[in-house]
């Protein structure tokens, strides 16, 4: 292929996914817009795509409304958020981690079984099955408890299926040669095997991070206490239209987490990628 | 002497036991049982308070032939899933592939613009895109070209509402397969393509069928199952958007009927009915695809 050609083939896909990009960013900016537009410029004809009196009102209101709780107080709900999220990405990582190595890496009975059960469950791990998870946690009476936030997205399969994935390209005789030095497997695991999976693992937190941040729980917990803040966020925003400044401003700040995460963890992943020399 | 060896062997992989057993643990809890329970519960009575009553194929049987609604949402499910798993799909793999021709940084924000969507839960911001006065972006646009002349009801006229549902839907559905695209397209060796240029391959077009595709198999794979569950379950977009119920149920999909009869009236042998059906259509859908898939 002529080295022109690509480049001018490179040009057009440059152009395209420009366009393209600032359509797909346009619903994104409104939002960061909105948060900071003043009550009245909302609903104008035509809207504008600008403002030139940006305000912090609606931060302001929005933390008045979500303070309103008698029973708790604002930070009580993010603390829940927080602690929700962490122990999920931690407990995620580690379990898929662990059981991805033994998936890809060791001979026992059972495994092929197992590899099999993990593929078929990537499909029913999304709210098909929120229905029966409630009735197995009332059943463990773990409703209105931390357990209900976080038990059930502990174990993913999809990044049980990530790490398998990227640990199957591992090369074997690295783990013979752990082996015939003496290590356990679970030694073999966590200090040959893992300190190189970055990109898995960036992968694994990102998915694992955002499945737990913006869990919509109300039907797990409502008790005021352990409510996560898009519960809290919804019941705000189903308040109606003339909220929508604040609903825009908390669904910004929800935002900011997984996106500042993905930043950083996608660079680790090009990172690893550039110095990984096990690949194909 | 057969189950002495098994034993051995169990023996013999403890540590691996051991490894699996925290995951498994909680996957066994809170996937597989509630997977494995919604069956016999489907031929059930239950109201999760009295003890389940067992009545045949009833449920079923009120499902197909009494529920005008549940009717409706397989059509709209199955529209719905017809649109945006394929469109989905070939857009993440595309974009993914454009992406990686450009240089690292165009790379990294690329993907970031692409990717922000799926973790955004910013209806609001999409309500007032399609607000029906014309206040709405998308009225206000098109009543500034001269394409229409008074405002369009985009989220309860009943012509529009599932469209403008499965454009947000499309919007939020770069996720993880997306991501599993991209990074199988920077984990293919450069060195693949150099063997293929000698071979005579002289356009990207070639390059990404003789070399890419078949390279990309697993993430096509698993792709493919990230859309069949993003589409087959989707419900919370629609009734963000749409409400609930949806204008005339044009937005309702099997996942908001079960939705409806699980948390709203607590029927859970009604709604397990109905979620058995929906694993059976996500099934046969994964099937068909893996057959696709697995062709050559």
């Amino acid at each position: 292929m002529k080295h022109s050609d690509r480049r001018k083939g490179n040009i057009i896909v440059f152009l395209f996914l420009t366009v393209l990009g600032i359509f797909m960013a346009l619903p994104i900016y409104l939002a960061f817009l909105m948060a900071f537009k003043p009550e009245q410029e909302l609903f104008v004809f035509p809207p504008k795509l600008y403002t030139l009196n940006p305000t912090p009102d609606n931060f302001r209101n929005m933390l008045h409304d979500l303070g309103k709780s008698e029973l708790v107080p604002f930070s009580r709900y993010f603390f829940n958020s927080v602690f929700v999220t962490v122990s999920v990405t931690v407990l995620q990582c580690v379990f898929s981690a662990m059981a991805g190595f033994v998936l890809a890496k060791c001979r026992f009975a059972g495994k092929n079984f197992l590899n099999a059960i993990i593929v078929i469950s990537l499909l029913y791990q999304s709210n098909v099955i929120y229905i029966m998870q409630y009735v197995v946690m009332a059943e463990l009476n773990i409703i209105n408890t931390y357990g209900a936030l976080i038990f059930p997205l502990v174990s993913s399969s999809m990044s049980l299926f990530l790490m398998r994935q990227s640990i199957s390209q591992v090369p074997d005789e690295i783990i013979e040669a752990g082996k015939i030095d003496g290590a356990g497997l679970f030694r073999i695991c966590w200090q040959i095997v893992i300190p190189n999976q970055k990109p898995a693992f960036s992968a694994v937190m990102i998915f694992a991070f955002q499945s737990a941040w913006n869990m919509q729980s109300s039907s797990f917990v409502y008790k005021e206490n352990f409510k996560t803040l898009p519960t809290v966020i919804q019941q705000i925003t189903a308040s109606g239209i003339s909220k929508t400044g604040i609903t825009a401003t908390a669904s910004v700040i929800m935002l900011l987490p997984p996106v500042i995460l993905f930043i950083f963890a996608r660079k680790g992943v090009i990172e690893t990628m550039a110095h990984s020399g096990i690949s194909g | 002497m057969n189950i002495k060896n098994s034993l051995k062997e169990i023996k013999r992989s403890r540590e691996c036991y051991l490894m699996l057993a925290p995951f498994m643990i909680f996957f066994i809890i809170f996937t597989v049982i509630p997977v494995a329970m919604s069956i016999p519960v489907a031929f059930t009575d239950f109201n999760m308070v009295q003890t389940p009553d067992f009545v045949g194929l009833e449920n079923f049987r009120n499902l197909f032939l009494n529920d005008r609604i549940f009717l409706k949402s397989i059509r709209v499910t199955l529209i719905f899933a017809v649109v945006t798993a394929p469109v989905s799909y070939i857009l993440c793999f595309m974009l993914a592939w454009f992406i990686n021709q450009m240089p690292s940084f165009l790379r990294t924000l690329f993907t970031l613009v692409f990717y922000t969507p799926s973790m955004a839960n910013i209806y609001a911001v999409w309500q007032l895109i399609f607000s029906g006065d014309r206040y709405g972006y998308l009225n206000s646009i098109l009543m500034n070209l001269g394409i229409t002349f008074s405002p369009v009801q985009w989220l309860t006229d009943s012509r529009y509402v599932l469209g403008s549902v499965i454009a947000v839907q499309l919007w939020i559905s770069l996720g993880a397969g997306f991501l599993s695209f991209s990074a199988g397209f920077q984990n293919i060796d450069p060195t693949y393509y150099e063997a293929g240029l000698i071979e005579g391959i002289s356009n990207r077009w070639q390059e990404l069928i003789y070399i890419t595709l078949p390279l990309m198999k697993p993430q096509l794979l698993f792709a493919s199952v990230m859309q069949i569950v993003s589409s087959f379950t989707a419900g919370t977009v629609a009734q963000n958007l749409a409400g609930f119920p949806s204008t005339d149920y044009k937005a309702h999909t099997i996942m908001t009927h079960a939705y409806d009869y699980g948390w709203v009236r607590y029927e859970m042998g009604y709604a397990s009915a109905i979620c058995v059906i929906l694993f059976l259509f996500m099934y046969i859908a994964d099937m068909l695809v893996n057959k696709f898939l697995n062709r050559e």
